[in-house]
């Protein structure tokens, strides 16, 4: 027991976040151990972005602890942003900074955060491009790359700092169909070289590709989680055989 | 509503509760002590004695009072009249300065013109020579009023400044809002009035209300054409006591007229930001 305390990256205990009367996330538990990739799903509104956004200390929580490495961060006490520096988050509007080249973007957080000389920051930006595939596109602003070219820089940009856990929030739930595949692509290398990952995501398909373990949320509970076969090919939970017939039927079980 | 809440929870909410307490403290204490100082750096001067008489003479600050108040409220008079005026002006300029096409070069053009020589001319040299110079070319109609004269004068000078105010305000809308506008159907004119500057006013709301409270001082230059304003009233007080403390009855006045201001353009930028934290 003691073994896989240590292991685990992420430890979300009864977690709560209200916003104003409504409850969004009503005590929520999960665990993301090293090298792992925990999959989010449920219907929109059901508090997958939240939690997200709760672990990555954007938004305040109102009960529960967020354990990082087996330390509390939503402590008050805590430091916060020493935290975030560990972590990194993939939005779903990209988020990119406009007024900045796509090597700017990436190279950032590296040098103002983590005080990497320009130069290598610059190097390890360009070799991140070549990554996602975008070699080329170094010093492209944001406004003329395509949705998926935007959130592969955007992936890129996160796995600069390094993190610890990298939080992907319906990463291509902006994207046009045909454009979701070669974000995907970059999503599955990164899991498969090792990365912790705690996602959100509406590709059933990837989920059960890639996930180790697959949580279905259902008004901000924990309605069923366990291995991608069992909750996606053979859910217990009337919920969640409720959630995937509608999802099969809108075509995203592929 | 309430919830029970988790014993940690209630521990750290009260803890932040605290945290927040002691910066209130911090800051007030800090406050505090600066006023203090500064207090005791002034009223220690060596010229401060001479200072309080000449400058801080509470019987002259009483007499001066209402005719210095009498000329504030033709200040205020003067400021409703040239900021409609400015309104008006300083919109119909920045949108002449939008116009595309060949067609409306000139337009463009003499708008361009205006804004260039009305930013540029100091206010105090447009009071003089609107205020002495109209009259004195002696045409019919022209007024003679030296108050309406220099509300003619703020008129020009502002509406430059209000106009491209009005002209960023109008280019940071997105270039899609004219399109899908356009593509609605609406003409160019119909997609200004009810798609382009309902935005961008919106978006200029806290500079244009910075110009106003800047306005409202400027106001009080109408006094060089002889207007007796609030300014004139505690000058002409002064000259007959020699006693400076009317100038600072009228400072004061002015900077409690621009008070409520200052706080309707905070309420102004608080709801903006508001509006965009909900988007």
């Amino acid at each position: 027991m003691k073994e896989q305390q240590a292991e685990l990256v992420l430890d979300v205990r009864g977690l709560v976040k209200r916003y104003g009367t409504t409850t969004v996330l009503d005590g929520i538990d999960i665990a993301v151990g090293a090298h792992q990739v925990v999959t989010v799903i449920g219907a929109s509104g059901s508090g997958k972005s939240t939690l997200l956004r709760c672990v990555d200390l954007l938004d305040e929580v109102d009960d529960g602890q967020i354990l990082l490495d087996g330390v509390d961060i939503s402590d008050p006490r805590a430091d916060a942003a020493a935290a975030q520096r560990r972590m990194a988050i993939v939005f779903q509007a990209f988020n990119l900074f406009p007024h900045m080249t796509a090597v700017d973007n990436i190279s950032l957080a590296p040098r103002v955060v983590h005080k990497v000389d320009p130069g290598e920051a610059h190097e390890k930006a360009l070799d991140l491009l070549h990554r996602v595939g975008l070699d080329g596109f170094a010093d492209a602003y944001p406004d003329r790359l395509s949705g998926g070219q935007q959130q592969r820089v955007a992936i890129a940009r996160a796995l600069a700092v390094r993190p610890r856990l990298l939080l992907l929030d319906e990463i291509t739930s902006a994207l046009d169909p045909e454009l979701v595949g070669e974000v995907l692509a970059i999503v599955k290398e990164v899991a498969r070289g090792g990365m912790t990952i705690l996602m959100a995501t509406h590709e059933m398909g990837f989920a059960k590709q890639v996930s180790d373990q697959v949580v279905f949320l259902d008004e901000g509970k924990v309605c069923e989680s366990g291995p991608p076969e069992r909750v996606l090919g053979d859910p217990t939970h009337p919920r969640t055989r409720q959630f995937l017939a509608r999802v099969i039927a809108a075509g995203w079980l592929t | 509503m309430t919830h029970a809440l988790s014993p940690l929870a209630r521990e750290r909410r009260a803890y932040r509760r605290s945290r927040a307490r002691r910066s209130t403290l911090v800051a007030l204490l800090s406050t505090v002590v600066v006023a203090a100082a500064i207090g005791v750096a002034v009223t220690q001067s060596p010229g401060w004695p001479r200072v309080q008489v000449t400058f801080l003479d509470p019987a002259s600050a009483w007499r001066s009072l209402p005719t210095v108040l009498e000329g504030l409220w033709l200040n205020v008079r003067v400021l409703v009249v040239a900021e409609l005026g400015i309104l008006v002006l300083g919109l119909l300029i920045a949108v002449l300065r939008t116009l595309r096409g060949p067609v409306f070069f000139p337009v463009r053009a003499l708008a361009t013109g205006y804004v260039d020589l009305f930013r540029g001319i100091p206010l105090l040299i447009a009071l003089y020579l609107i205020g002495f110079g109209l009259p004195a070319l002696r045409l019919q109609g022209i007024p003679t009023d030296t108050a309406v004269l220099g509300c003619v004068a703020l008129i020009l000078v502002y509406s430059a400044y209000v106009a491209e105010v009005f002209r960023a305000g109008i280019e940071s809308v997105h270039p899609s809002q004219r399109a899908a506008a356009r593509s609605l159907g609406l003409t160019h004119r119909q997609s200004m009035r009810l798609v382009v500057l309902p935005q961008a006013v919106r978006r200029v709301l806290p500079p244009l209300l910075n110009d106003f409270v800047a306005l409202q001082k400027d106001c009080g230059l109408i006094s060089v054409l002889g207007a007796v304003d609030a300014i004139r009233a505690a000058q002409i007080d002064a000259a007959r006591t020699f006693n400076f403390t009317p100038y600072v009855v009228a400072g004061l006045l002015f900077v409690l007229l621009a008070i409520p201001t200052g706080r309707i353009a905070d309420a102004v930028a608080a709801r903006a930001a508001r509006r965009q934290g909900a988007q």
